[in-house]
């Protein structure tokens, strides 16, 4: 990793820390603790990027900072609009590291009115301060710059040296300094001893050293003065020109203007510090590593139930001491998986707190106040969910902000309070990570979504639809019940992109809705993406697995239960109504071995197509499987997600069933067709 | 013998460019990641020189040079400060205090090892 990199990283826990900060100072109000904190992390930033040359986020930060600097103060108090323009500056900050980092543009319009927002707080010390950063007054006499050829330009010059005591307490060391005068030119050092008593008056802790030095140099007298910057103050000097330079060269240090001092800057800090929070201790671990070992730890799985397997064909004794180890081995094995599995396990904080960010934009640009409510934000889930979550998050809340809260008046009519409130929660709940976004909002218009699903020919004119039918009617491709696509949540994207990508990560949506007092959307997902319960069905000879997280039920239906109609669909009758049935050899090019009534079915929930049951032969087991890609070995297979090791040794293939429903649905389109021309009278509950 | 260079700043990249340019140049160098830290080190090894820089949690750069001036052991061991404030109260807060230079941040390799050599020879 290279230090720029580790930058990067640095600013992204700053950032952090930064929204963290202002948070606080939100909830809490003004503690000069937390506008330290905050302070820190702005000006930590400037540091950083001002030794990477990141112009852009340095000028920003050093404005931001300079008003955080006047709250801690004490000149600026923080009110309401000023908390805003803090946020707006932290989301900017972001904005022109991420652009510096990328070495992207960056949004100038953007940002320059956030500055100008900075700027009404400055006060008067904008003008004060010329700030610049090439101007680097560093004090490194510049000794190297190679002389002019012309040796008539030298100077000479008296340098007269008496250190005092306090000189040496502080770490200094004249014969340094005598070193740096040294590579100015040629120089002479004399000692003048002439104050230093008798032996037996030496006082061992004054001093009585002094010099006299002479330096013919090409260098001006600022400079010369420069090598003693450390020690002025510590000494008494003198330094006077014996011959000047004919033609004094220009000179580096003497043009570098010196910022103008802020008068205020870092006062000694209050000593009313609490005690400072033990950080905790943390490595930065190369991903891959960690992917390495989450395979290998995968590998262990399989071995343990092969060897499972094997021991169990033994068919030993039930008293073996075997068994008990081979218990101990499975209870280890588990506990190194978990642990593992920990390692790319992050809490949702990061993501939650950008959702904030989207909350205040996207209130801005619809004139909708609101504000974002976070709870559980230590939940952790795999880095990947967090990563491939980030885009679908964002657009709901976006929507939630956009169709889901009400227009301020109308809000005010309705006895709620004029900024609207958007609810972000993370929970684990039996194994599954619980995301919910809800708003105070009016509710889903009901009769709103089904005409729109009508106009757009997503359902039939005729179809009776239950109030949760039409809420999903949402998650259809095609859907968006905005009129015209606004700016802001429209973007092309519909909410069947999110239930795809959820989907993708093995989990699901739901939605619920309360007329007048919001909407809540409900994503449910695996806690790792590395492992997951499956059923261990067969299909056409073929051992596979179901992912469990899909399937509702598993029927053994009766001969009368299945109707065919026309030439390939075939319906399920389950409870008063009809589902379609996939039969999965057949979907996957197989040949089906068992007739359709001697199978099984697994009943799944699509998550475009309603409810479908997959036709398999056998369900044989159910059990936990450790997740191989088949991407990079197989490309993209219809129908397969990906592959597991079972405890045999045998590859097992992990089905689709969101892509083996879509293809099967089409094969039975003409049954759902018909669906709606039977007549109900046939129904038999099984 | 190689000098011992205690660096005291709680930003990694800062800690890690100074490290690299003075191992660079044969300086051994040992990180602190706060004041706190840096004066537990410095009570199990006595180092060459120590920068340190202004803003940090725990103990700005100031209590840091305070308090490690006020331990025996660490008598006349230099220390630079790192500030990206150009203040002069703050230099002068820092001498009086006990540093024995100052760098003002951003700075480049180049000069951070121009201020070592001056302070160290």
């Amino acid at each position: 990793m290279s230090i720029r990199d580790t930058f990067f990283q640095e600013c992204e826990d700053l950032l952090a820390a930064l929204v963290d900060g202002l948070a606080e100072l939100e909830s809490s109000g003004q503690d000069s603790e937390i506008v330290n904190a905050v302070f820190r992390a702005v000006h930590s930033i400037k540091g950083g990027a001002g030794a990477f040359g990141l112009d852009d986020v340095v000028s920003f930060a050093h404005a931001f900072e300079t008003v955080l600097d006047r709250v801690r103060e004490g000149d600026l108090a923080v009110d309401g609009k000023l908390l805003r323009v803090f946020h707006k500056s932290s989301d900017q900050l972001t904005d022109l590291v991420e652009a510096a980092r990328d070495e992207t543009a960056i949004e100038t319009t953007a940002r320059d009115s956030v500055l100008k927002d900075l700027e009404t707080y400055l006060g008067d010390q904008v003008e004060e301060e010329e700030f610049s950063f090439d101007a680097l007054t560093l004090d490194v006499p510049p000794a190297l710059e190679i002389p002019a050829e012309d040796s008539a330009s030298r100077g000479v010059y008296e340098i007269l040296f008496r250190p005092h005591a306090a000189l040496f307490s502080n770490g200094h060391e004249p014969s340094l300094v005598f070193e740096c005068l040294s590579q100015m030119g040629d120089l002479t050092v004399e000692l003048q001893d002439i104050s230093i008593p008798d032996f037996e008056l030496l006082d061992d802790s004054g001093l009585q050293l002094a010099w006299r030095l002479e330096l013919t140099t090409f260098d001006s007298e600022t400079v010369l003065h420069d090598a003693f910057e450390f020690v002025e103050g510590l000494c008494d000097l003198e330094i006077r020109p014996l011959t000047r330079p004919t033609d004094p060269l220009p000179t580096i240090a003497s043009e570098v203007p010196t910022p103008q001092p802020t008068p205020s800057s870092d006062k000694p800090q209050t000593k009313s510090e609490k005690e400072p929070k033990a950080p905790k201790a943390t490595l930065r671990v190369d991903l891959d590593r960690v992917d390495r070992l989450i395979n290998t730890v995968g590998e262990l799985i399989i071995n343990q139930a092969m060897i499972a397997q094997r021991i169990e064909e033994l068919d030993l004794p039930g008293t073996s001491q075997v068994l008990n180890e081979l218990e101990d081995y499975k209870l280890l094995a588990r506990d190194i998986q978990e642990g593992v599995m920990a390692i790319r396990a992050q809490p949702v904080k990061p993501l939650f707190q950008r959702m904030s960010r989207i909350v205040r934009e996207a209130g801005e640009a619809t004139g909708k106040p609101a504000k974002l409510l976070t709870t559980g934000e230590g939940t952790e889930v795999d880095k990947t969910v967090i990563e491939r979550l980030a885009d679908p998050l964002t657009h709901m809340i976006r929507n939630a902000v956009d169709h889901g809260l009400e227009k301020t008046d109308t809000r005010i009519a309705a006895g709620k309070p004029e900024e609207g409130t958007i609810r972000l929660t993370a929970a684990h709940r039996s194994g599954n990570v619980i995301l919910e976004v809800s708003d105070d909002g009016g509710g889903l218009n009901r009769e709103k979504i089904l005409q729109t699903a009508l106009d757009k020919g997503l359902v039939a004119p005729d179809v009776e639809l239950t109030e949760p039918e039409i809420d999903n009617l949402l998650f259809l491709p095609g859907f968006s019940t905005a009129k015209e696509v606004s700016n802001l949540s429209g973007r092309g994207v519909g909410m069947d992109v999110v239930r795809n990508a959820v989907a993708a990560l093995g989990g699901r949506i739901s939605i619920t809705s309360d007329p007048g007092q919001g909407t809540t959307f409900t994503i449910v997902l695996p806690l790792t993406l590395a492992v997951m319960d499956g059923f261990v069905i067969s299909v056409a000879d073929q051992t596979m697995v179901v992912p469990i997280s899909s399937i509702i039920e598993t029927i053994h239906p009766i001969r009368r239960n299945i109707h065919t109609i026309g030439q390939n669909g075939r319906l399920l009758a389950l409870r008063n109504r009809y589902v379609p049935i996939v039969d999965v050899a057949e979907n996957l090019g197989l040949k089906s071995l068992n007739r359709l009534d001697d199978q099984i079915f697994l009943l799944v929930s699509s998550v475009s197509h309603g409810t479908c049951a997959l036709a398999v032969d056998a369900i044989h087991d159910q059990r936990q499987v450790v997740v191989k890609s088949l991407k990079t070995s197989c490309g993209s297979i219809t129908g397969i997600s990906a592959a597991t090791i079972l405890g045999n040794g045998k590859i097992a293939l992990i089905l689709d069933t969101e892509e083996i429903a879509r293809t099967g649905a089409s094969a039975s389109e003409l049954a759902h067709e018909k669906l709606t021309q039977m007549e109900p009278a046939l129904v038999d509950a099984n | 013998m190689s000098k011992d260079i205690l660096i005291v700043d709680d930003s990694p990249s800062v800690r890690r460019m100074v490290t690299m340019t003075l191992s660079q140049a044969q300086f051994e160098v040992h990180e602190a990641e706060n004041g706190a830290e840096g004066l537990r080190m410095s009570r199990t090894k006595r180092f060459d020189m120590v920068i340190t820089d202004q803003n940090m949690p725990v103990m700005t750069g100031l209590e840091f040079i305070r308090a490690f001036r006020g331990e025996p052991q660490n008598r006349g061991i230099p220390i630079v400060f790192l500030s990206t404030e150009s203040a002069i109260s703050l230099k002068e807060e820092a001498r009086s205090a006990g540093a024995l230079g100052w760098m003002q941040k951003p700075f480049e390799p180049t000069q951070l090892l121009a201020v070592v050599r001056k302070v160290l020879g």
